[in-house]
């Protein structure tokens, strides 16, 4: 079995819905830590003993939060600031993350169509991820595909609780092993590996 | 009660209502008032005092001792301890000294060594009445100049002792005919042995009366509940241990002083104060018109040379001798100024000491007469020297030295002074000193002083509204002043110090509640510089409360903040608006409005809806679905 640390961050979780059906996704399932960074630190205090104990613990880290202004709501960033500390994280010592595997599990208003040279965002999603995938890799990380969740402000019951199915699916993959990191790699989205996948 | 008691009564009062509040408002002081209030109505004005003066003095003269009892309230036996260099070298060496310039130049002008010596005795003397009065409505009480000239004041009531021991061996006349004056004492024909044990045993009784005796006695009589039984036992006491120190031949005022001194760690100390202080006032003030009635125009017009001569000798004889004391004992020019001038007169103990010296055959009449006259002048001539020291003198050299020579001085210069050192400045204390921020810390509760000193921190005592403790403390190089102080009236007096004395320094100010705030605000406190100590624990909790009903943490947290800051604009407002009702409502029903219109001011703003702005607006998706 594998672990699966969910790191999740929305500032105002009591508005959000596609966030909110996504969390329900990881009910019941032992392998899964959500940890809710708004809710345990309102005030941005990171306990980094806590935080490096947690990864330490967990085989992936999924950073779910959804893609304000083109990256995360900001406790991530201060997250990443005080827990990926140099000689722990990353450095010449820091090899404590080594051979785990990071994604990020994002929720965006906009279609996927917006996100291409001729769309309204002009670059992809992938493009504006680049900063996690590198802090990925400088911390001896796998860095896996997203899994996003587009058009939200649009979006149907029905669609969410298709997406929810989606992530159900993704997360017992990867806790029970039938998903490997590998099998993930070669995709733009973790999405494009899940839909022909069968819903468990 | 007979109806020439009440003229008389009457007199002295009116002079002092017209005089006072004039001299005051000329810049005066009230120490010149009285004085003139005296002159004016005594023999040389419009004589309606006549001789009688003499007798009204002698009963003013408690005064004096209740002012020394008072005085031994505020001084920690600790502090005294911490004084006893000043007291015996700076005091010693002023007796001494004065005592043997005074003899010298009194032999020089004719007189007899015996004589002579007398002179210089009683010349050694200073007023403590004037002294202390003056320092004290000038503010001065706390400074270094303050401290030094208390020491001697103090040393001087001492050295009476000795003096009266030694005047009746100086005899050269034949001995005038006593009347009813004079210094009579029970152990006066005791052997030498015998008169110490029993003086040694009146003190140690007195001290003993005060630490044991004292507490169950003020206990059982504040539980009475009757204020003037109260201030009764009080009158008692300190009359009860001047009789007694009378009787064994000692300074009443020494022996109220050393009542006062025992306690000074009662926790009757305050009350005592405020009950006891308006005699003390009051007769003052009799004692300083009686001195002002028996200044003898009359002599003095007779021998303006000579008077003036004396005068001028006098006081430039003390004041060389105090100057030069000062020097030794590190005080700054400015302090020594105020030291060797506040001092330079000749005491209303000399009065007695005069006409004892006169009775015993020592000094001839017309000396005596001359002596008396140009003592009173001094006296009279002191706060005006005083106030030409402080107009003219202090702003052209006082400023060249750097302040803060106290002897007790607080030693290090910190960026942040804590006043109040109670449960809200100690945290904050804390907190800093856990930063590495150097703090001074001042406090006015002892025991907590003496508790916090023990654990090692640097806690000092004393009234932190005193421009000189500040100034001492490093209020000049300080930047911020956090003021925690127990009440809102000493929180605001001290502000009120800063902005006068300090401008550059930063208040912060510790508020109880929301009337605390509003004095704060009103005495120029930035109202987000206003700290009520219920704000942040209260919303805290409500915070905490929020969580547990299901809202999330952020969201609660950012509710708190809002709801602190939108407070703090409140009260900017509310303190504005407040003035028109104080004036209407009392303060229960103004509370109660106080609560009603910060209840509205909520609901109106709608303060929430700030909060529930962005992240995914409703507008965004409204726009969005529009688009399709």
């Amino acid at each position: 079995m594998r672990t699966i640390l969910i790191l999740f961050a929305h500032p105002a979780l009591e508005k959000s819905q596609v966030n909110r059906a996504l969390l329900r996704a990881t009910e019941g399932l032992p392998f899964v830590t959500v940890n809710d960074l708004y809710e345990v630190y309102p005030d941005f205090e990171i306990d980094v003993d806590r935080e490096q104990a947690l990864l330490l613990a967990h085989d992936y880290v999924l950073m779910q939060h959804p893609f304000y202004w083109y990256s995360a709501p900001p406790i991530i960033k201060q997250w990443e600031d005080l827990v990926l500390e140099h000689g722990w994280a990353y450095g010449r010592t820091g090899k404590a993350l080594a051979g785990k595997n990071m994604m990020n599990v994002i929720t965006t208003g906009g279609q996927q169509t917006a996100y291409q040279p001729t769309g309204f965002n002009r670059f992809s999603i992938r493009e504006f991820l680049r900063p996690f995938e590198q802090t990925a890799v400088l911390c001896n990380m796998t860095y896996l595909p997203p899994f996003v969740v587009h058009g939200t402000h649009r979006i149907t019951p029905e669609q969410t609780d298709s997406y929810v199915e989606y992530y159900r699916a993704l997360l017992t993959g990867l806790g029970e092993g039938r998903i490997q990191p590998d099998q993930l790699t070669a995709f733009t989205y973790t999405n494009e590996y899940l839909i022909p996948f069968p819903i468990v | 009660m007979s109806q020439s008691v009440l003229i008389q009564a009457v007199v002295y009062l009116a002079a002092a209502v017209v005089c006072v509040p004039i001299a005051k408002r000329l810049g005066l002081g009230s120490v010149l008032g009285y004085l003139l209030a005296g002159v004016l109505i005594g023999p040389a004005g419009l004589e309606l005092i006549g001789t009688e003066g003499q007798d009204v003095m002698h009963y003013a003269e408690f005064g004096v001792v209740i002012m020394l009892f008072l005085i031994g309230l505020e001084l920690e036996p600790e502090l005294l301890w911490r004084m006893r260099t000043a007291i015996l070298g700076l005091g010693g060496f002023q007796v001494l000294l004065t005592m043997l310039g005074g003899m010298g130049l009194a032999m020089l002008a004719g007189l007899a060594w015996q004589p002579a010596l007398a002179t210089g005795m009683i010349l050694a003397m200073s007023s403590t009445a004037i002294v202390l009065q003056m320092l004290k409505e000038k503010g001065l009480t706390e400074s270094s100049a303050g401290r030094s000239a208390f020491a001697v004041l103090l040393f001087q009531d001492i050295a009476v002792i000795p003096i009266l021991a030694v005047m009746p061996l100086l005899q050269i006349y034949p001995i005038v005919a006593t009347g009813a004056e004079g210094h009579h004492s029970l152990v006066e024909h005791l052997p030498g042995l015998l008169r110490v044990l029993v003086v040694v045993g009146s003190v140690g009784g007195v001290v003993a009366l005060g630490r044991f005796g004292m507490r169950p006695i003020f206990r059982v009589i504040a539980g009475t509940g009757l204020r003037e039984v109260f201030i009764a036992t009080a009158l008692l006491l300190v009359v009860g241990v001047a009789l007694l120190m009378e009787l064994v031949g000692l300074s009443p005022a020494l022996g109220a002083f050393v009542a006062g001194v025992v306690l000074a760690n009662s926790e009757y100390k305050r009350e005592l104060e405020s009950d006891i202080d308006p005699f003390r006032g009051l007769l003052l003030g009799l004692f300083f018109i009686a001195v002002g009635t028996s200044i003898d125009i009359a002599l003095i017009a007779a021998n303006v040379g000579v008077v003036m001569g004396i005068v001028l000798t006098i006081m430039v004889l003390k004041a060389a001798v105090l100057w030069g004391l000062g020097g030794r004992f590190k005080l700054g020019t400015d302090q020594n100024l105020i030291f060797s001038l506040a001092l330079c007169q000749v005491g209303e103990f000399a009065f007695v000491l005069l006409s004892f010296a006169q009775q015993n055959g020592i000094l001839a009449t017309d000396t005596v007469g001359l002596l008396t006259a140009s003592v009173a002048l001094t006296m009279a001539l002191t706060p005006v020297l005083m106030l030409v020291n402080e107009r003219w003198l202090l702003p052209r050299l006082g400023t060249r030295d750097k302040p803060g020579r106290t002897e007790d001085a607080v030693e290090e210069k910190n960026p942040v002074i804590i006043a109040g050192f109670g449960p809200f400045g100690n945290t904050v204390g804390r907190f800093l000193r856990a930063n590495n921020v150097g703090t001074t810390v001042l406090d006015m509760d002892s025991d907590r002083v003496d508790l916090l000193r023990k654990i090692g921190l640097k806690v000092y005592y004393g009234d932190a509204s005193r421009y000189d403790l500040l100034r001492a403390a490093g209020a000049d190089d300080a930047r911020l002043i956090v003021v925690a102080l127990d009440t809102t009236e000493q929180s605001v007096e001290l502000v009120e110090t800063v902005r006068k004395h300090f401008p550059h320094l930063q208040i912060l100010a510790r508020a109880m509640d929301w009337s605390d705030a509003y004095e704060l605000v009103d005495a120029q406190v930035p109202h987000t510089r206003v700290y009520r100590e219920t704000l942040d624990t209260s919303v805290r909790m409500g915070v905490d409360v929020l969580r547990e009903l299901g809202v999330r943490a952020y969201h609660a947290q950012r509710a708190a903040h809002l709801f602190i800051k939108q407070d703090l604009t409140h009260l900017d407002e509310l303190a504005r608006v407040r003035h028109d009702e104080k004036l209407y409502f009392n303060t229960t029903r103004r509370q109660l409005r106080e609560i009603e219109q910060l209840m509205e001011f909520n609901e109106k703003n709608r303060w929430l809806k700030e909060i529930n702005d962005g992240w995914d607006t409703e507008t965004l998706r409204a726009e969005v679905k529009s688009i399709k």
